[in-house]
């Protein structure tokens, strides 16, 4: 039996697995006395022992000990001469009895045992892989926080020693170093900060009117603020209508994946935003003409800490996965595809309820 | 021209250097607090031109000193806020603040909150005739002009619009809006906002999309900014 059934099997209640193990035995039992005519009372023996054993690799220690005993008892009682009672004549069956109940419990314990030792086995596994991925974000963390931590502390080292040969060109460069290191570990912290709004489960969206067109237009001119040189065009139906929906989380989510297409596509790369309303889902796609994403790592990009393998330095993993959190929260859903023509597209569907308003327009 | 006098309530040392020393270099004269308590009596015995008060204060709640400085203080009050937490920012305004800004913010949106704050408390009353970029603007008429044509406003985008040019520099919740130009009742209908301010900036802005004078306050509300 594979591992999986195995422990699919180890969640059923142990109340069941009394009740089965009682059902189980009862049934072989059953069948054994109906054919006893043909089968000796010996075979029945075997017959229940194996029954036991097969119950004692999927059931917990207490029912199949339930199983050897009452297995035992049924043997002596129906099947071990003189019949219905629980007395045995023969030295024999005594000796066959008594070696019965000993295989059977030793069977039921030593399986338990071995089980168990699979069991933690599995479990350290787990943790081993816990302290993997614990290790990998430690370190995507710590570099993506040191590094402008580090640069901020050197640029302002030069600046403080009163070095005579700075130009004031250095100096310049020096304090823009500074500014572009705070703003990106604001980001990172921004992104922890959300994460772990998430992870708390206690993200709640505030849904509020909102004009689609106002969030993707705002969000688009900060990443243009970034000095990006990648051509963002954004194609909104003017008939497309408000949505209830929460404001903030979505410009979050089109932030991050217009600022991961910004870092990971090459330089004048042309992103298309198109916003729609398909039957009150409110629908944002958003493509590029880069290289796309590796075929085989389509569907790991969303996790959280995943960076693609063959990746420059930087970034936290974090981004695309608060990206889904966000959109999951707000009950919609985020899909990735690679366009055959190259590059990524991005599909966002959010189901929310719309208001046209359009009899207001005179007022 | 006596110097405008800022008192900063803020606990953290470096924003309370920080902030001396962008405030005195742009010639306002600063002093500090770093509690609530001492907020409070240095407010009371010398009452500024305007406070800054942070929120996160160690020993009492911004909002409550807030409040206690509403009850006789009328000049600016500046929150400084590290969550992004709009609710918070919402109810200060509510409350009594001027004007809000976010741990991190740029120097040069400090001070333009600054100057909005002191000019608006100066100026007794308004000119009914304003000049803003290529709008001319006349309350008394209900006239306004962009690039010399008169710009056609329905009744509510007039009224809405007029709110704004009043309180030029200030931001405005989406409730005070509401409850504004439609009445108490509508504070919960934001879409009217929504449509309203999206029609607006078609007939004023000279690009819809990128909003020059019609700023979003994002989940706050919005402000009407000079382009002088």
């Amino acid at each position: 039996m594979d591992e999986m059934k195995l422990l699919s099997l180890n969640r059923i209640n142990r109340k069941y697995q009394y009740l089965l193990s009682v059902l189980i035995i009862g049934i072989v039992s059953s069948a054994c006395y109906a054919s006893s005519l043909i089968i000796g009372y010996r075979v029945v023996a075997y017959i229940l022992l194996i029954t036991v054993s097969l119950i004692a690799m999927v059931f917990d220690i207490l029912p199949v000990l339930l199983a050897a005993i009452l297995s035992a008892l049924i043997w002596d009682f129906f099947f071990i001469p003189p019949h219905f009672t629980f007395q045995v004549s023969s030295a024999e069956d005594t000796i066959l009895l008594f070696m019965y109940l000993v295989i059977a419990m030793v069977n039921a314990v030593l399986t338990y045992k071995i089980r168990r030792m699979e069991k933690e086995a599995i479990l350290k596994e787990e943790k081993e892989n816990t302290v993997k991925l614990y290790n990998t974000l430690l370190n995507s963390l710590s570099h993506e926080l040191r590094t402008p931590i580090a640069t901020i502390i050197a640029a302002t080292d030069n600046l403080q020693a009163g070095n005579t040969r700075l130009t004031a060109h250095d100096k310049y460069e020096l304090v823009a170093e500074i500014a572009k290191a705070s703003f990106r570990l604001n980001q990172q912290v921004e992104n922890l900060l959300n994460m772990s709004r998430l992870e708390s489960g206690f993200i709640q969206p505030k849904n509020d009117w909102t004009d689609i067109n106002e969030v993707v237009y705002d969000t688009v001119k900060r990443i243009e603020e970034n000095k990006v040189t990648q051509k963002i065009s954004i194609n909104i139906n003017p008939d497309i209508p408000l949505f209830k929906i929460d404001k903030g989380m979505l410009e979050q989510v089109l932030y991050n994946i217009l600022n991961n297409a910004c870092l990971y596509t090459p330089a004048n790369t042309r992103i298309d935003i198109m916003a729609m309303n398909h039957a009150d889902v409110m629908k944002i796609v958003i493509e590029d003409n880069g290289k796309g994403f590796p075929q085989d790592e389509l569907k790991d990009v969303f996790d959280k800490f995943y960076r693609l393998r063959n990746t420059k330095t930087g970034g936290t993993g974090l981004g695309l996965s608060i990206v889904r959190g966000f959109i999951e929260a707000m009950g919609g859903r985020v899909q990735l595809e690679n366009k055959l023509t190259g590059g990524a597209r991005f599909v966002i569907e959010i189901p929310a309820e719309t208001s046209y308003l359009k009899n207001l327009k005179n007022e | 021209m006596n110097k405008a006098g800022i008192l900063i309530i803020d606990d953290e040392a470096q924003i309370q250097k920080l902030l001396a020393i962008t405030l005195q270099s742009n010639d306002y004269a600063v002093s500090h607090a770093a509690t609530a308590k001492e907020g409070l009596v240095m407010a009371a015995s010398h009452p500024p031109d305007m406070i800054i008060l942070d929120l996160g204060l160690p020993d009492e709640n911004g909002h409550s000193v807030l409040q206690q400085l509403r009850e006789w203080y009328t000049n600016p009050i500046i929150i400084l806020s590290v969550q992004s937490d709009e609710e918070d920012i919402i109810k200060a305004l509510d409350n009594g603040a001027n004007d809000y800004l976010v741990k991190p913010f740029r120097t040069g949106e400090l001070l333009a909150r600054i100057r909005a704050a002191l000019k608006k408390s100066n100026a007794n009353e308004i000119n009914p005739i304003i000049t803003n970029g290529n709008l001319q603007i006349d309350l008394s008429q209900r006239i306004i002009r962009k690039n010399g044509e008169i710009v056609k406003l329905t009744v509510t985008e007039y009224t809405l619009f007029a709110l704004f040019v009043k309180n030029e520099g200030k931001v405005l919740t989406h409730h005070y809006l509401l409850r504004e130009v439609w009445g108490p009742g509508f504070i919960n209908q934001s879409q009217y906002l929504r449509v309203f301010i999206a029609q607006l900036r078609k007939k004023i802005e000279d690009d819809a999309n990128h909003p020059e004078y019609i700023i979003t306050e994002s989940g706050v509300g919005y402000r009407f900014l000079s382009k002088e």
